[in-house]
Formats: structure tokens, sequence, C-alpha cells
């Protein structure tokens, strides 16, 4: 409706006709496809990353005051970065690179999953690492079949969060170079003057986002609420 | 080694026949002590002058004085308290989940290093994993020793047809009454095939007939696996209802007041005239000591 209106120009605010093209288009020559399928490979390793250091690093704070008391703050000052802040520092320690794009999505998203980790870890009730201690786990078995666990519904808000923060960092990194994702495929719409690829891309990051949550992190949480008998907040 | 108490019994009338020169024989706590003097029988666990001592608000507070008690192997020990006298703390010290002040628990005469699953404590909350099915629950002590599956699986059914809830095995902890959830408790606890089972006031939170049924079937499992069972409750009842044996304890400092031999035939009911006596002399021991816990309470709140 507002495009019918033509007060501005098409090349500044296009049709929904223009831009479902566009997205057809990407489709049919296969360059949606591609770009999808680098960024997700990215993310995917980029959120692994982050979630085992951010948890191991949030389970640590948990249990060392030292930690606790050195990094918390540092952690919570840090979280008020933008993670876009982090790429400067990414290009200059690895050129333009995987790694950076990388190094971009981990720090963006590590410490919201290291501060739920940690108050996770804390609101956990004792009575679970001390039932696992009395039944023989011990280390690294305590760790992965009583403690991790135990602490997920408290957890699962960071790992959320952690994704969403990935996901935006990952996009803001692939911005810069020609890394053949959907990030670059956005700025490529803008370097063409072409409006209709822009937005096209950005329903894209939003539907994958949206799909990503909606499918693994809602079933997770169905079945998680399902397991501890907590009832469903929707 | 599974001893019945039956033959406890037996064991002890033996001696009684079997005079030693210099001991009386009508006195048969003597005769205890000789028996395991002339056998060198080591109790199953021994506590030796545990004493626990920590910092409430700043003061230091003795929480455990000075106990001494030897638990025979087989043997249902029940210790009854006034709330807050220490028991289930003793019961963590014994699984090795907290360090004494001083003193030594032996288990074969042995010290304890830590935790072991020798010896596992069901927990007064529990403390069952509610991201696991009632089968992996009983299967997690298993797991940790490293037990391959298909022996886990045969061990967790066995133990878990034993506490009669084998059609509950995929249901998770939330699904099941408290009743069940004991029951899932205990089965978890067995199934690590421990020496000695710790209970800590296990079934307080639950009715009376759910109470009653999960006393008969504890006593029926008690005397089929030959466990070691040392029972923590305020319930003077449940505690003549069950042990061989009932130590009392006082208030704050935690000490052994006295200890009641239960000499009643199993299976036994709690309804039945000598539980009922027996119970009544264990609570008027209890009684001072109650009314000193109730004291203090009155003072910490007005």
């Amino acid at each position: 409706m507002v495009a019918r209106l033509r007060i501005w120009p098409p090349y500044l605010f296009p049709s929904p006709r223009g831009v479902s093209e566009a997205l057809w288009a990407g489709f049919a020559d296969h360059s949606f496809w591609i770009a999808i399928a680098v960024s997700m490979k990215r993310i995917a390793v980029g959120y692994a990353l982050s979630v085992t250091i951010g948890v191991l690093l949030g389970l640590l704070m948990a249990t060392s005051k030292f930690l606790e008391r050195t990094l918390g703050g540092l952690m919570v000052s840090l979280q008020s970065l933008p993670s876009i802040c982090w790429l400067p520092m990414a290009v200059l320690w690895f050129g333009l690179s995987e790694k950076a794009i990388l190094f971009v999505i981990v720090m963006g998203s590590v410490l919201s999953v290291t501060i739920s980790m940690e108050t996770g870890r804390k609101q956990m009730p004792k009575i679970y690492a001390m039932a696992g201690r009395n039944l023989g786990a011990r280390g690294l078995k305590l760790f992965l079949f009583v403690l991790f666990p135990a602490s997920l519904p408290y957890v699962l808000t960071g790992l959320k969060q952690g994704w969403a923060f990935a996901w935006r960092s990952l996009i803001a990194g692939e911005m810069i170079f020609v890394s053949l994702g959907l990030g670059q495929l956005l700025m490529m719409g803008r370097d063409l003057n072409d409006m209709n690829q822009v937005i096209a891309v950005m329903i894209l990051i939003i539907a994958i986002g949206y799909i990503v949550d909606g499918l693994i992190f809602r079933t997770f949480e169905r079945r998680l609420q399902y397991k501890w008998g907590l009832t469903p907040t929707t | 080694m599974t001893t019945s108490p039956q033959q406890l019994t037996n064991a002890d009338r033996h001696y009684v026949t079997l005079p030693v020169a210099g001991w009386p024989t009508s006195d048969v706590s003597e005769i205890r002590k000789l028996q395991v003097a002339v056998e060198g029988e080591t109790p199953k666990v021994a506590l030796n002058d545990i004493t626990l001592e920590y910092k409430a608000n700043g003061s230091p507070l003795l929480a455990l004085d000075r106990i001494n008690l030897q638990v025979k192997a087989g043997e249902f020990l029940c210790i009854v308290g006034p709330s807050g006298c220490g028991k289930s703390t003793l019961l963590h010290l014994i699984a090795g989940l907290q360090q004494p002040s001083s003193g030594t628990v032996l288990i074969d005469g042995e010290p304890i290093h830590g935790p072991g699953t020798d010896r596992i404590l069901i927990f007064q909350e529990l403390g069952l994993f509610p991201w696991l099915t009632v089968a992996d629950n009983v299967e997690f002590g298993l797991k940790m020793k490293g037990i391959p599956t298909a022996e886990r699986k045969r061990k967790a059914g066995y133990y878990l047809r034993l506490v009669q809830l084998s059609q509950f095995a995929d249901s998770y902890i939330h699904q099941l009454s408290g009743g069940m959830r004991q029951r899932v408790a205990l089965a978890r606890a067995l199934a690590t095939e421990p020496d000695v089972l710790l209970m800590d006031e296990p079934f307080a939170a639950l009715d009376a007939q759910t109470r009653d049924l999960l006393h008969d079937e504890l006593e029926r499992i008690w005397a089929q696996t030959g466990r070691t069972i040392i029972f923590v409750t305020h319930n003077v009842r449940e505690a003549a209802r069950l042990g061989d044996r009932v130590a009392v304890f006082t208030f704050r400092p935690g000490r052994i007041k006295r200890e009641f031999a239960v000499d009643q035939p199993r299976p036994r009911q709690i309804e039945h005239p000598a539980i009922s006596r027996c119970a009544k002399e264990i609570l008027d021991d209890l009684r001072e000591e109650i009314n000193k816990s109730l004291e203090q309470e009155y003072r910490v709140t007005s």
C-alpha cells in the first residue's frame, strides 16, 4: 500500500512484488542457498564454541570465589558492549578471514551463556550435586551427568539469548568482506543499489532466526518442561 | 554378609550357653561385647569420638559431641532425636559428604575417604534427578561405576520389581506420587548394592497409610538383601517398628543419650501392643530433649 503511493522512488521503497521476485531469483540461481549454507555452518561452529566456553567458564565462576570476584564484574560490563565493537579487533588479529567472523560470533554470545550458566549453577538446588556425589559421580562425570543437566532449566534462557546474539554477530561479521554469507549478500544489495535484494535478504535473516528459535529451542524447551513437569509458559 | 535378624539372636543364645571364665553370663550387654571379642568381628560401621563444630552467626556451635556408635553387619539401627539435634548431619558424615571436626568413621575397621558407593544415603528430600526417567535414575549409580548397559538394565529391572515399580520405569519423577518417589529413591540406593544404607527421615512427608505400607516393604527388602541400615527419624513409633536397636539423641549438642534394644519378632506391625510399649518407653526418654528443643525455639522466636 505504502509502495503504491509512490511517495518514494522504488529503489528506496520497493514493492512487495519486486521483493518476492528478488527472493525467487535468489533461490533460483542458488545464491541464497549457498549463502544460507555458509552462514549456517559458521553459526553452528561459532555457537558450539561459545556454548562450550560459556558453560565451562560459568561453572568455574560459580565454584571459585576468586574468579567470580575478578571476572564477574568484567563479564557484566563487557556484555553491554555491542558485538560489532569486536570487529576491528577481530580484523586486526585474524585479518579478513573465517577466524575473524568466528571470533565476533563467540565474543558476541559467550558472555550471556557464561552469566546464565553461573547464575544457573548457583540457583540449582544443592541436593542434586550431593546426590550425584553420593552415588559415585566425580569430576567430569559429575559435571556431565549431574551439574549440567540439573542447571539446564535455569540456563536455557541464556542459551537462547546467546543464540540470538550469535546470529546478529554473524551477520554483522559477514558484512565486512566477501564472505559468501547472508551478511555479504545484504551488503551486495546495497552496493548494487538493489533495494529488492536488501529487503529479500532481511526477510531471509528474520525467517531463519525465527525458524531456529521455533524449531530447535521451542522443541527443546517443551521436552524439558515435559520431563521436569514444569508448566509451559506461553 | 547376609545375616537375618533371626540368626543374630541365635548367635546370642549360643554364647549364653557357652560360659567363659571371668565373665558374668547373665549380663547380655557383656555377652555381646564378649562375642565381638571372641569372634574378632569388626562392626560394619563404627563411629569413634565423632565431634562436629561449626560457626553459626560468628559463634561456634557444637553440633555433635563425641558420638561413639557401632553398628553390626545386617543390623537395623534407628536414631531418634528432636529436630536440630544433628542426626541428619551424622548421616552426612557417615556418607562422607561432610567432614567431622574430630573423630573417625570406620567401615569394616577402615577409615573412610569421602563419599563411596559402599554407603548410600537416601536424602530427606530424595534428590531424584528430574531429567531422567525412573529406570535411568535407578541405573545412575551403576552407570557411574562403569557397568555395561545390559548388566545395568538387568539390575535396575530387578530392583524396580523389588519396590514394585516396574510399570513406571519410563515415567519421569514428577509424574509419580510421594510414596512412589520414595520407592524410586530406595531402588536407586539399593541398585548400587551398598553395604550400608543411610536413610534420613525418608517417610516424614508421607501420609500414614503410605508410610505403613513402606515400613512393611522396607522390612521385607532389608530381610531379603541383608543390608545394614541406619535410619534417622523423629517418629518414635516408626523407630520402634523398624529398628533392632534405637539410639536416642540429646538436643544440642547431639549426644547419644541412651540405646534401646527392640527384641520383637519380625515381620512386625506398628499397631502391635509390644511395639507401642517400646515406643512409649523411648518417648518418655526423648520427651525431655524435645522440651529442651522447643524451649530453645521459643527463646529464639520471642
